[in-house]
């Protein structure tokens, strides 16, 4: 009637055993980096790279709500024409 | 020394790139480190810290100088590593020159058949990206629970059984290869 212990902890999970095998084995398989690693070069002058790159990018971008309020004033000029010197006179 | 570490924080926090500079290059080691251990591929590592710093740099103005900032460092350098790895194809997030180079096989790793260690990293591939992290850091690294827990945002219990997951779904995997761990 009853399973084996056995066959229930399988089911269920990992019993200690198991979970001991297998972290000897990702242990085995997987070295450790430990704590001596260390970049290959400076990564500083990367990094200023990066940080350029993002300045000139977002000097050179317009933000989305700029575009939206051209296009708005640019339907509504079309739509009421007229409305045009007056716009100008109070810009 | 403790003044002239609060003071570079302090200048951080407001903006000052040289601050900025002095704490990259205080911590690129470590978090370029903490990178590695997850992504497992040097240049890959390299580019992880790049962006980690950069995240950095834009969330000057969030640091919090109580919690220190290597802690912060780590957990950025960590989500910005999870980004990357979520990038990858499954199977190739664990390059096989990695396996070789990063540290001297232990002398039990001589019993470990290349067929083992092919597989084993296959079925580590295979796994989702969050129960990878935290059985690598876990238990290949033999990081402290709680240290892992804080880069992931997590809690300890939350790390213990994502571990327990891990192992559970790779010795799954590995049995439907035909290897018994």
């Amino acid at each position: 009637m009853n399973e084996p212990a056995e066959n229930r902890e399988h089911k269920s999970g990992l019993n200690n055993d198991e979970a001991a095998r297998m972290k000897h084995l990702l242990q085995g398989v997987l070295p450790a980096v430990g704590d001596d690693a260390e970049p290959d070069r400076d990564l500083w002058p990367a990094m200023l790279r990066r940080m350029d790159e993002q300045s000139v990018h977002r000097a050179a971008s317009v933000p989305w709500f700029d575009w939206a309020l051209a296009a708005g004033l640019v339907v509504f000029a079309a739509v009421a024409p007229r409305t045009i010197p007056v716009i100008l006179y109070y810009l | 020394m403790q003044d002239d570490g609060s003071s570079v924080l302090l200048r951080f926090r407001q903006g000052d790139v040289d601050a900025f500079e002095t704490l990259f290059r205080t911590h690129q080691r470590a978090v370029f480190g903490w990178a590695l251990r997850i992504v497992r591929d040097r240049g890959a590592a390299e580019d992880v810290t790049i962006e980690a710093f950069w995240r950095i740099h834009q969330a000057h103005a969030r640091f919090d100088s109580a919690r220190g900032f290597e802690p912060w460092a780590r957990r950025i350098a960590t989500h910005a590593a999870l980004d990357w790895l979520r990038r990858q194809k499954p199977e190739s997030t664990v390059p096989p020159e990695m396996l070789e180079s990063t540290a001297a096989p232990l002398a039990s790793d001589a019993a470990i058949s290349a067929e083992i260690r092919r597989k084993t990293t296959q079925a580590l591939g295979r796994l989702p990206v969050k129960l990878r992290v935290a059985a690598v850091l876990a238990v290949v690294e033999e990081r402290p629970y709680k240290e892992v827990a804080e880069a992931l945002g997590i809690t300890v219990a939350a790390v213990k059984l994502r571990v327990f997951r891990a192992l559970r779904v790779l010795r799954k995997d590995l049995n439907e290869m035909g290897i018994k761990p």
